[in-house]
């Protein structure tokens, strides 16, 4: 099949951006997402243009690298589907496919499709972790962990730290993605005695970093590819009242 | 040369707690004054790099992703082995190290995998405390499950994202260091050369991936944890920035490399569709706990797998090795996998691919129980192939995984440059000529949090605190070398672009030097490697300029050292005339097409050193002596 594509250029955080339109030709159903974008980018050294840069490594869903905005929605609306993983089964032959980088405040641009989301490493160097030193730990088995509070700290420890979350927000909230770590550890036996620090230090990180509040509307779950739940959002804000009052 | 192991004397499960007892320690307040380098942030770079600075030591970290979060121990899916004995099903130390050594058809150390047997449990303890969500039994207790090579169930694992959530846990450690100060991270920077200093390591060269400045760090010691190089088949199931540039360097600057014609060829990943792909995803091996894999009997048989009756399926592994059955080690897995479908027996559009079937799991089990296994690889098999696992069978293949060779390592983990040190992936020290499934998470973490906080401090007592420093002339000529081949690769402005070369080199690597080697098909690989190399260096066109984020530089740059390391691999694999694990030459078979070893003539690393451009690598040998076990055919049947 043959497309139009709409793809955000930026040489730099400075410079002015625009979409710049391009072919993506004999395109297979079978091809990924960052598959066609390869053959658009062969295209484009073979006719000795720079070819567009975008954020991408294990093309398998995992590492949280690729991030771009497809026809609107941070990677391209396919259910707990990163943008790597998206195929291009999923379009139709004459398609316009419009694509953009991560767009928030906290994640300034970088060149083309890549944005810097170096604050959500920030807000993990805040507090996103046990401070236990290496050695010297209990037999793994010396406390007990209910099966439930390990599969809910499992649910919330898939996050891969994409952004897509921010990306979908109206106010650039990385509320979930906070809100999985601080989750993830509260819900731990080992996690509980540092909980009321942690999410005090990793939502002050967050504020600074420029992401907005949680406004409820929802689009970070429906954006996550890995079905992080807004409900973990509450467990934020209950463990941030605990730690509060 | 002969190379020592420096394995410690004495009794082998005595080697590691006497080597501990006797090492010579810093004191606590000279540790700051150390600059340790480490490259790579996956689970042996990030939890080497967090308990060095927890350590107290002055670390420096590098990554060439925007993130320490994203290399690609991420992607590990089964889980890690642990020696734990929690299932009362006769593990232990002695049978992990046992198990490990006779999967690497006994080519590995005896110490540095009884060592890694030894503190495979601490691992274990060490993740539960830094809050790794590992699955539990609804009494709270760890839970395990089987892989391959092994009649114990001792993996643990956290669904089958097993790779993200240690790799979470390290970087979180990892994260810990860097808001105390001890750690300073440096992503989206690229080790390009490695900067020795009287023989010794003492510093990297670097660029920075997003101004394209390139820069020297000066270090007491450097660790490099820059994982495998099996993207030198171009495809394989390794991330796409996953490279062999940093090790290869550091080969150009006179470290050894060792075997590398150890590659791991994983038997279940899901097969190629046509020249476009970039990447082969991998379905995790534990799949194969619960899937029959099989295909039909007769040659081109061509019906839907439901017309396939019982009787005219051939279940090859069961047939073959039936006490291991579908559990037999990858590199047995995926050369049977590859003789059915050369024999016209394949399935699937291409006819290269098997079928891993779970309708009899399902029917024994339920789908429920199916789905909250597997879910999550089920899922990913569907969006990958638009066909549903639970309905019909799975389609798999084989792809290059893993690189068990890599940079040569003592038992302190130091290469043959003093203050150069190795860990996980990128050295070759603990899986001979095959690697065991959930093993490469358990040796990257134990090498990391484990060996290197000890054995880094022999060589540091030794050596004066910031002896070398930036003004050194050595640093400004690596920079010079790191610039002269940037601005030569965008001077060329060829007509091919560096992908096309990568994928030339990567079909003669799968073709000549993949699951079946002979000589034949070896010395053309050595005669064709050259060919391609020459024309990349005259015809390659690389876009962009050097001063900004440029990816096909970055791209054209790992070409470049794949390119000169496929040719050394397929030496390495002509000069060991015998088969073992990975490396399978057609010539040495046993009468039941076994791997037939040669214990007499190759029980040895083969190091090679680097001589110059165009001239040939020296070998050099470090004899493999079995104090504990006897060599043994290694049978699975």
């Amino acid at each position: 099949m043959n497309l139009k594509l709409f793809v955000w250029r930026q040489k730099g955080p400075n410079s002015q951006g625009k979409l710049e339109q391009l072919e993506a030709k004999n395109i297979s159903p079978d091809m990924s997402f960052l598959e066609m974008l390869d053959e658009v980018n062969e295209d484009l050294i073979k006719q000795g243009k720079e070819t567009i840069a975008f954020d991408h490594d294990c093309r398998e869903g995992i590492c949280g690298t690729c991030s771009q905005i497809i026809n609107g929605i941070p990677h391209g609306g396919q259910e707990r589907t990163t943008t790597c993983q998206l195929h291009m089964r999923k379009f139709k032959d004459g398609d316009s496919i419009y694509i953009e980088p991560w767009r928030a405040k906290a994640f300034p641009l970088v060149k083309d499709l890549i944005v810097d989301r170096g604050a959500l490493d920030r807000i993990i160097q805040a507090g996103g972790y046990m401070s236990n030193h290496t050695g010297g730990s209990a037999d793994g088995n010396a406390v007990l962990i209910p099966k439930p509070d390990a599969e809910v700290a499992m649910d919330a420890a898939e996050c891969i730290g994409c952004g897509a979350c921010v990306a979908a927000c109206p106010n650039g909230s990385a509320m979930l993605f906070t809100a999985a770590k601080v989750t993830q550890l509260a819900m731990l036996p080992q996690g509980k005695i540092e909980a009321a620090k942690r999410v005090c230090l990793m939502t002050e990180q967050m504020l600074k970093e420029g992401f907005g509040n949680c406004g409820n509307h929802y689009e970070c779950q429906a954006a996550c590819p890995k079905g992080i739940k807004v409900s973990f959002i509450a467990k934020l804000n209950r463990e941030f009242m605990k730690a509060s009052v | 040369m002969i190379l020592d192991g420096k394995s410690p004397s004495g009794p082998l499960s005595q080697k590691w707690s006497k080597y501990c007892q006797d090492m010579k320690l810093v004191n606590p307040s000279n540790k700051r004054k150390y600059n340790i380098i480490v490259v790579g942030t996956g689970l042996a770079g990030a939890s080497a790099a967090a308990t060095l600075g927890e350590l107290g030591y002055n670390v420096e970290s590098f990554c060439y992703q925007d993130s320490p979060r994203r290399a690609h121990s991420i992607a590990a899916q089964g889980g890690i082995n642990a020696a734990k004995n929690y299932n009362n099903d006769g593990d232990s130390i002695y049978r992990l190290f046992y198990d490990t050594i006779k999967g690497g058809d006994f080519r590995s150390r005896e110490s540095n995998v009884y060592r890694l047997a030894e503190i495979s449990g601490n691992i274990i303890d060490q993740c539960v405390a830094s809050g790794v969500p590992f699955a539990r039994d609804y009494a709270g207790y760890l839970e395990t499950r089987s892989f391959g090579g092994a009649q114990v169930s001792r993996t643990f694992f956290s669904r089958g994202q097993t790779g993200q959530q240690l790799l979470l846990g390290a970087y979180s450690a990892l994260s810990r260091q860097v808001k105390l100060g001890t750690v300073k991270l440096h992503p989206r920077t690229e080790m390009l050369d490695l900067v020795v200093v009287d023989g010794e390591a003492k510093g990297i060269t670097v660029r920075d991936m997003v101004t394209g400045q390139i820069s020297s760090y000066a270090g007491d010691a450097v660790c490099l944890c820059t994982g495998g190089y099996i993207n030198v088949y171009f495809l394989s199931t390794n991330a796409q920035g996953c490279s062999v540039t940093a090790g290869y360097r550091a080969y150009k600057k006179g470290a050894f490399f060792a075997n590398p014609c150890y590659t791991q060829i994983h038997p279940t990943c899901i097969p190629v569709t046509g020249e476009h792909q970039s990447k082969l995803t991998l379905m995790s091996e534990s799949l194969r706990n619960d899937g029959r894999i099989w295909v039909p009997k007769k040659k081109g048989d061509k019906r839907p797998f439901n017309e396939i009756p019982e009787a005219d399926r051939d279940y090859y592994l069961e047939r073959k090795y039936p006490s291991y059955g579908n559990l037999a080690p990858r590199d047995i897995s995926s050369r049977a996998a590859k003789e059915a479908c050369d024999e016209g027996r394949g399935v699937g559009p291409t006819g290269y691919g098997v079928y891993l079937d779970f309708a009899d799991s399902i029917k024994r089990l339920g789908e429920d129980t199916i789905r909250a296994r597997y879910g999550n690889l089920f899922e990913m098999y569907e969006r990958i192939t638009d066909e549903n696992g639970y309905k019909q069978p799975m389609r798999i293949y084989p792809a290059a995984h893993y690189a068990m060779g890599g940079l040569w390592v003592d038992y302190n983990l130091m290469s043959n440059l003093p203050g150069l040190f190795v860990l996980g992936e990128a050295n070759f020290s603990d899986h001979g000529a095959n690697r065991l499934g959930a093993s490469a998470l358990m040796q990257g973490l134990g090498d990391g949090y484990f060996v290197i906080p000890n054995t880094i401090s022999s060589y540091l007592v030794s050596t004066k605190p910031g002896k070398v420093k930036l003004d050194h002339p050595e640093f400004k000529k690596s920079q010079e070398e790191v610039s002269t081949m940037t601005k030569k690769l965008l001077s060329i402005n060829g007509k091919r672009s560096p992908k096309e070369f990568w994928r030339d080199l990567g079909k003669v690597m799968w073709n000549n030097v993949g699951m079946a080697r002979s000589e034949q098909s070896l010395k053309e690989a050595i005669n064709k490697i050259p060919e391609i190399r020459e024309e990349f260096w005259k015809n390659v066109k690389v876009v962009g300029s050097g001063t900004e984020l440029n990816q096909e530089l970055e791209k054209a740059g790992r070409i470049a050292d794949f390119l000169e390391f496929g040719e050394l691999l397929a030496r390495d694999a002509l000069h060991r005339n015998e088969s073992c694990g990975g490396h399978f030459r057609t010539e040495y078979q046993t009468a039941e097409g076994e791997a037939k070893r040669d214990d007499a003539n190759y029980c040895y690393v083969g190091a090679w050193g680097y001589k110059g451009a165009d001239k040939e690598p020296e070998l050099h040998k470090e004899p493999l002596t079995f104090e504990t076990l006897h060599l043994a055919e290694r049978s699975y049947k």
